[in-house]
């Protein structure tokens, strides 16, 4: 009889397992699949949008040919130019490293990889401000206030990298970091403390203290932090602040990528390997069972919401130290909330996050060229990663598009209402 | 054993109590320090009480302050209060700190006006005006939220109506149509977000940021794809004309400020009433209720618990989509990509500062009403504080009323949460 | 007379379950006819199918003999089935009126509702079958009785001729159930059918007419309590002969481990839940606290193990004062604790079991050195402990979510046993499990008693209580009634207890019921 029960019971955990799915398909197929479906929402928005199809698709009845290669030929061009603007054409490329071994010029090589370079120049502020995110939502908040995090992180390093002078790069650079990561760990800190007080829900701060960034970047920009001339910008930060490009102008590639990777590893240590992660990740999913298993909830929250605050203040310093040099209006330009979608991308994994970022480095490095190569304004992208949000959100519908008859995962409920 | 009768409960509340009351005394201090500082003794402070000359109200005395005694007088009160706290502590702390803010504005509005003028009535005037699009979204909230569904897009929802109702109007010349396009896509949007957390299960915050992001990406790029090359065909529509009640507009004071209003202004008037009856007084309210607190009791009941919060939230979304109109047609007449500019998430904040009533969601949203419309005046008044410190008043206000020091109440039950029919 | 529901065949399975096999019911006009069965024997997926809230797989409902087809409460509702549940199905900030008539709300005007009129109808239906409630009071204020009450109002409101009743007394005291007995007689008086739910054996000898015994989601077969006794039923629901009794040695106590003096502690909304408890447990034996769910038991553990914070009083751990002290303190200073609520405190579900296994001292040596953990000292702590406690998993890498309830609560009691520990509260620790693993936990917490260990134990189990405990203390409305000896009391008079009365009542009373009940079993 027991012996019957417990290979009953064994059997029936074995079924709840599989009807778990394989991670296979969690974390490669129902992300690709929701990027491709994003992208062919994308696809059918360009098609609205161009007169060309439009006009083809009047005439449907009479020439359905036409209608359906304007259309098609529409959205090649809007993607061709997309991906073509974001990782450079393969035959230039060639041609390049040809040239260059052939004669030891690098000026076609790195003409032709200048794209590509730059589309990871664009990913690494996504890094951070995605690690960012993802630390929050493992620990079951939500940090919506990335972008302000950003933005004050920038502020901060550019106000180090420009008012100290005569520091050798060696102290200047790792001071000009802390300093972007300082700004954006008060910034975070202060929901987390509310909500680890007050109760106060963090989306609602962090939007608040967005808002309250940009207000004060209004004034800072115009005032203390003023670069001498009309433009509201900061001076720009001394040469021993920069992170160091790899490559002459017009090259922006910079050591800040593979800062952004080395950070990416660390959180993954922290947040698989060390006592504090593991205290990090219980909170995140059951606050109750942490608190009787003697973890102290709170301070989980003020803990992460300050490192997420580091982090997405850091990816604001890798962008004016790598890439910008100074800061100005508008400068977080959609960052923070860009990395919202890419942690849920990258299911809150270092590695998903770090994948996700480089989708969306290539996404952001193309728009430029779409824009004016196919006359698609940039909000497309935008369009695009809320479609991709809504996908990763909700398997079902991916499930429903492509009749996937595979189990679903649990998910991880983040919302707790506004009391608590 | 212990058959003794329980001791008296001891105060848990003093260092509440000692904390409050040592804030308002250092709240006093700071007024005394600041806003006296540099007054003379017969120095005044005009007020002016009449909106503008095209206002139908009687036209009433300006109000004349001697800047000092009134200073001191509410310096005065202010301390007084907090001493009688600190002592012996207050019933209702909502009524305290409101008086002691009261005290403290009406301080600062004195000081920022000494020998200068000042129009009261037009700031409050447009108080309501500024409230009105943060009134929307908290109903938007309130409807929602009773039947347990939070919608955090309700700012994406606000832009994207924003710009529908402008379009339409525009190119129909018809302002009413432009109302009634941005209820039906309000309405649309938030169904989105309904099929997404109701059906689909999608947590509810991330629905809504989706939906956010979404709104600013669709919106910006209808902007520059369309709106921008074609401004007088697309994105000129003129405004609503002010209504004046006739008779109590001519009331001094209370004339200007609630009866020559925009027709939306009105609307969410009757909307809040509305709302109020239907939550507390007829079957729909009731069973909305019962979603929001114990969906499963309603079902067994046979409620169809999706029904109610698929209509709820439908109907928040036309609100919603009537407060992105305002935006528009209600007071600019065009469309400004981003420019809800996080009323969405205040109105949220003003929501549960309301305690999910409408009523006090209406009237807390006046409260941020005020505080955005003052840092408007006061950049009229040049005060010595930079203009982007005072923009960030209603921010800063929000996040104090979400610590919930002051009147903290109890969201919904299932607020939040998705129901799972077994 | 007649037969008012037939039930044939009914199947129902869920995904890895045949909760429903072929099950057939037929309930007489004017009878009350009980459905006992252990936990999961499949009586409550009964009933949701005949209330509409499952659907079946298989088999057919008729009523009256007519077949039915019921998709839904509204369909129930209408065929004058009315349903109590096992966990209320009431707003709790909501009036009772309102509670009442939702869903089915009468209007003025066809527009506001006429809250008056229902209420007058609610004292008209309190009148006749004797179910006093005020209608104007908020079903949070009302104590479970009370409510319970409500919940039997809601159906009868509704003109339901099939009245089920789902665990009635699993919240009611002794004397609550009593009370609730009477409502059912002058119920079945006025002509209504009633199907009673409940594992319980005393309760069906007590009222009901006939009695279908579910076992593993199958008939047993139906018989009237004039047939049997109770060891008969029992044999029926569980399939063999059982003994709940712990086999323990009398206890050796030493020196208190814990010592609580005149604590007061107030609940998450603020409300003073436990008023002036004093008691004390000591190395070697298990302190037993019974009650009725409800009466302050959870903030007490929750006071003793750093959950909640204390309003005034005094709890002395091993000596040492617990004041403001945060729950890691106190586990490290010794405590182990099983959780009432196991899914919300005792295990994150997410997580694999080897990872639910060092929930509490992942952060010490040698699960860690310094910050970084010991991934392989974690596994094989975790190979380790699922054999010798017998949790049954393929391996240790599965999600906690994935056990079954009895192994769930296994893996929480293999965490708090294997760590070196001095006191032991574990409460409710049974709930919900099959008679294996209840058997194989009281044997672990005697065990742990006979090691020198101080047990506390909270159950609202009277019988869990006093098969485990060496001193029973009596909780209620947050006040120790008083504290007995487990081997010199009576289940009668601890159940008084248990309804307030004082001791020196209890004891009159107990005596006498005693002779009454004594009576009665000659029959």
């Amino acid at each position: 009889m027991t012996e019957d029960k417990d290979k009953k019971d064994v059997k029936k955990t074995e079924k709840a397992v599989e009807k778990h799915g394989s991670p296979w398909v969690d974390n490669l197929l129902m992300p690709a699949l929701a990027v491709f479906t994003g992208l062919v929402v994308g696809g059918i928005i360009v098609i609205i949008s161009d007169d060309t199809a439009i006009e083809a698709w009047r005439h449907f009845f009479s020439a359905p040919g036409t209608a359906l290669k304007a259309s098609w030929d529409a959205v090649i061009t809007a993607y061709s130019a997309l991906f073509g603007g974001a990782l450079g054409n393969p035959k230039t490329i060639i041609a390049g490293f040809q040239t260059y071994f052939s004669t030891g010029d690098t000026t076609a090589l790195l003409k032709s990889i200048y794209p590509f370079t730059e589309s990871l120049v664009l990913a690494t502020p996504y890094i951070f401000a995605g690690l960012a995110v993802a630390l929050g939502f493992r620990c079951g908040l939500f940090n919506i206030g990335a972008e302000g995090q950003f933005f004050m992180g920038a502020l901060g390093s550019a106000y180090i990298g420009y008012s100290i002078t005569g520091l050798p790069w060696f102290i200047h650079l790792p001071l000009a970091l802390l300093g972007g990561a300082a700004a954006g760990a008060i910034w975070g800190a202060i929901p987390g403390y509310l909500k680890a007080r007050f109760g106060a829900h963090e989306v609602v701060n962090t939007i608040m203290m967005n808002w309250i960034a940009f207000r004060l970047s209004d004034w800072l920009l115009t005032g203390p932090m003023k670069a001498s001339g009309f433009r509201p910008v900061t001076p720009s930060v001394e040469a021993t602040a920069e992170l160091p490009r790899f490559f002459p102008d017009p090259l922006r590639f910079n050591w800040g990528f593979p800062l952004a990777l080395l950070f990416a590893f660390l959180v993954y240590w922290f947040l698989f390997k060390t006592t504090l992660g593991f205290e990090i990740r219980a909170v995140g999913a059951n606050p109750d069972a942490a608190k009787y298993s003697g973890m102290s909830v709170v301070r989980n929250f003020v803990l992460v919401m300050t490192l997420s605050g580091a982090l997405a203040g850091l990816a604001g310093s890798a962008q004016v130290l790598g890439t910008d040099h100074w800061v100005g209006q508008g400068f977080s330009a959609g960052y923070g909330f860009d990395s919202i979608a890419l942690a849920l991308l990258g299911k809150s994994h270092p590695l998903g996050v770090v994948l996700a970022a480089l989708l969306f480095g290539i996404l952001r490095g193309g728009a430029t060229n779409m824009q004016s190569v196919a006359r698609i304004p940039i909000d497309l992208i935008s369009v695009i990663q809320g479609m991709v949000i809504i996908f990763i959100a909700a398997p079902d519908i991916i499930r429903w598009l492509y009749r996937l008859r595979i189990g679903r995962t649990e998910q991880t409920v983040l919302t707790r209402g506004w009391g608590k | 054993m212990s058959k003794s009768t329980p001791r008296p409960i001891p105060p848990i509340q003093n260092r509440q109590r000692i904390t409050i009351g040592i804030s308002l005394l250092v709240v006093g201090l700071f007024m005394l320090l600041v806003f006296t500082r540099g007054t003379q003794p017969g120095q005044t402070a005009t007020f002016g009480m009449n909106i503008t000359a095209t206002s139908k109200a009687l036209t009433i005395p300006d109000l004349v302050l001697p800047v000092q005694p009134a200073l001191y007088t509410f310096i005065v009160i202010t301390v007084f209060l907090g001493a009688w706290q600190l002592a012996r502590g207050v019933k209702s702390i909502g009524w305290l700190v409101g008086i002691v803010a009261f005290c403290f504005i009406a301080a600062f509005l004195i000081w920022a006006t000494k020998e200068k003028s000042f129009n009261l009535v037009g700031m409050l005037s447009s108080t309501l005006g500024r409230a009105t699009p943060i009134a929307l979204a908290a109903l938007c909230g309130v409807i929602s939220e009773r039947a347990a569904v939070t919608n955090i897009g309700i700012e994406g929802i606000m832009l994207i109506a924003a710009q529908t109702s402008v379009v339409s109007a525009t190119i129909t010349h018809n302002l009413y149509l432009g109302v009634i396009v941005a209820l039906l896509t309000g309405g649309l949007v938030a169904g989105i977000h309904a099929l997404l957390v109701i059906r689909f299960k999608v947590d509810q915050i991330i629905s809504g940021t989706a939906i956010n992001i979404l709104g600013a990406g669709m919106t910006s790029f209808i902007s520059s794809r369309y709106l921008e090359a074609h401004i007088d065909q697309l994105n000129n529509s003129g405004t609503f004309k002010i209504i004046s009640i006739p008779v109590l507009s001519n009331i001094p004071i209370l004339g200007p400020i609630f009866f020559e209003n925009s027709p939306i202004v009105y609307i969410m008037l009757i909307i809040v009433a509305v709302m109020y009856v239907v939550l507390f007084y007829t079957p729909w309210g009731l069973r909305t209720r019962a979603v929001g607190e114990h969906p499963k009791a309603a079902d067994t009941l046979g409620i169809n618990v999706f029904l109610v919060r698929y209509i709820n939230v439908i109907i928040g979304g036309m609100i919603a989509g009537l407060g992105g109109a305002y935006f528009t047609i209600g007071s600019v007449g065009r469309f400004d990509q981003n420019m809800t500019a996080g009323k969405g998430f205040i109105g949220l904040a003003a929501m549960i500062f309301g305690k999910w009533n409408p009523i006090g969601a209406f009237l807390s949203s006046l409260l941020f009403g005020f505080a955005d419309s003052l840092q408007v005046k006061m950049q009229i008044l040049s005060v010595p504080i930079p203009s982007s410190f005072l923009a960030m008043a209603p921010y800063i206000v929000t996040m104090i009323v979400l610590t919930g020091i002051v009147g903290r109440a109890i969201p919904p039950a299932a607020d939040g949460q998705p129901y799972e029919k077994q | 007379m007649g037969t008012v529901l037939e039930l044939h065949g009914i199947t129902k399975s869920f995904p890895g379950v045949l909760a429903n096999d072929h099950i057939n019911l037929s309930l007489e006009e004017g009878e009350i006819h009980a459905l006992l069965g252990e936990n999961g024997a499949g009586k409550t997926t009964l009933m949701n199918i005949l209330y509409g809230l499952y659907k079946p797989d298989e088999g057919e409902i008729l009523i009256r003999g007519e077949k039915v087809d019921i998709h839904g409460p509204n369909d129930a509702i209408a065929r004058g089935i009315g349903m109590v549940h096992q966990h209320f199905m009431l707003v709790p900030v909501m009036t009772v009126t309102e509670n009442v008539m939702l869903g089915v709300e009468p209007t003025r005007n066809g527009i506001f509702l006429d809250k008056a009129k229902v209420a007058k109808h609610i004292r008209e239906i309190s009148e006749q079958y004797g179910l006093e409630v005020d209608p104007d009071s908020y079903i949070g204020e009302l104590p479970v009785g009370i409510q319970q009450r409500v919940e039997i109002i809601k159906v009868l409101y509704r003109e339901a001729n099939i009245l089920i009743l789902d665990e009635p007394t699993a919240v009611l005291t002794p004397q609550e159930v009593e009370g609730l007995f009477k409502i059912l007689q002058t119920l079945i008086e006025k002509g209504k059918s009633i199907i009673f739910i409940t594992h319980k054996l005393k309760e069906v000898m007590a009222v009901a007419d006939r009695i279908t015994v579910l076992r593993a989601g199958r008939t047993v077969g139906t018989v009237s309590p004039k047939e049997v006794n109770p060891e008969k039923l029992a044999a029926m629901m569980v399939g063999r002969e059982v003994n709940l009794v712990v086999r323990k040695k009398p206890a050796q106590p030493k020196e208190a481990a814990l010592e609580i003096k005149d604590l007061y502690v107030r609940d998450e909304r603020k409300n003073m839940v436990v008023n002036g408890i004093s008691f004390e447990v000591r190395k070697g034996e298990v302190l037993g606290i019974a009650g009725v769910q409800g009466n302050g038991q959870t903030e007490l553990v929750y006071a003793l193990t750093g959950l909640l914070p204390l309003e005034s009083g005094e709890i002395r751990l091993l000596g040492r004062p617990v004041y403001h002290t945060s729950p890691r303190t106190i586990i490290e200073r010794g405590v182990a604790h099983v959780p009432e609520d196991r899914l919300k405190h005792g295990l994150v579900l997410s997580f694999p079991l080897h990872d639910n296994l060092v929930l509490c001292n992942y952060y010490l040596p040698p699960f860690a050195k310094g910050i970084s953990l010991q991934q392989t000292v974690i596994i094989n702590n975790a190979e380790k402990l699922i054999k010798q406690f017998d949790v049954r998993t393929p391996n240790v890498y599965v999600n906690a979510s994935t056990l079954s309830g009895g192994n769930q609560q296994k893996l929480i009691v293999a965490r708090e046993f294997s760590r070196p520990i001095k006191l032991l509260i574990a409460s409710q620790p049974t709930r919900g499990l099959d008679v294996g693993s209840i058997e194989y936990i009281h044997n672990r917490i005697i065990e742990k008693r006979d090691e020198g260990t101080a047990v506390l134990v909270v159950s609202s189990e009277l019988d869990e209580i006093i098969a485990l405990s060496d001193r029973i203390a009596v909780i209620y409305r947050g006040q120790i009634m008083e504290i007995v000896d487990a081997a010199k009391t009576s289940k009668e008079y601890l159940g008084l207890l248990m309804a307030g009365i004082q001791p020196s009542e209890a004891a009159k009373a107990a005596a006498k019921t005693k002779k009454e009940t004594e009576v009665e079993r000659v029959f």
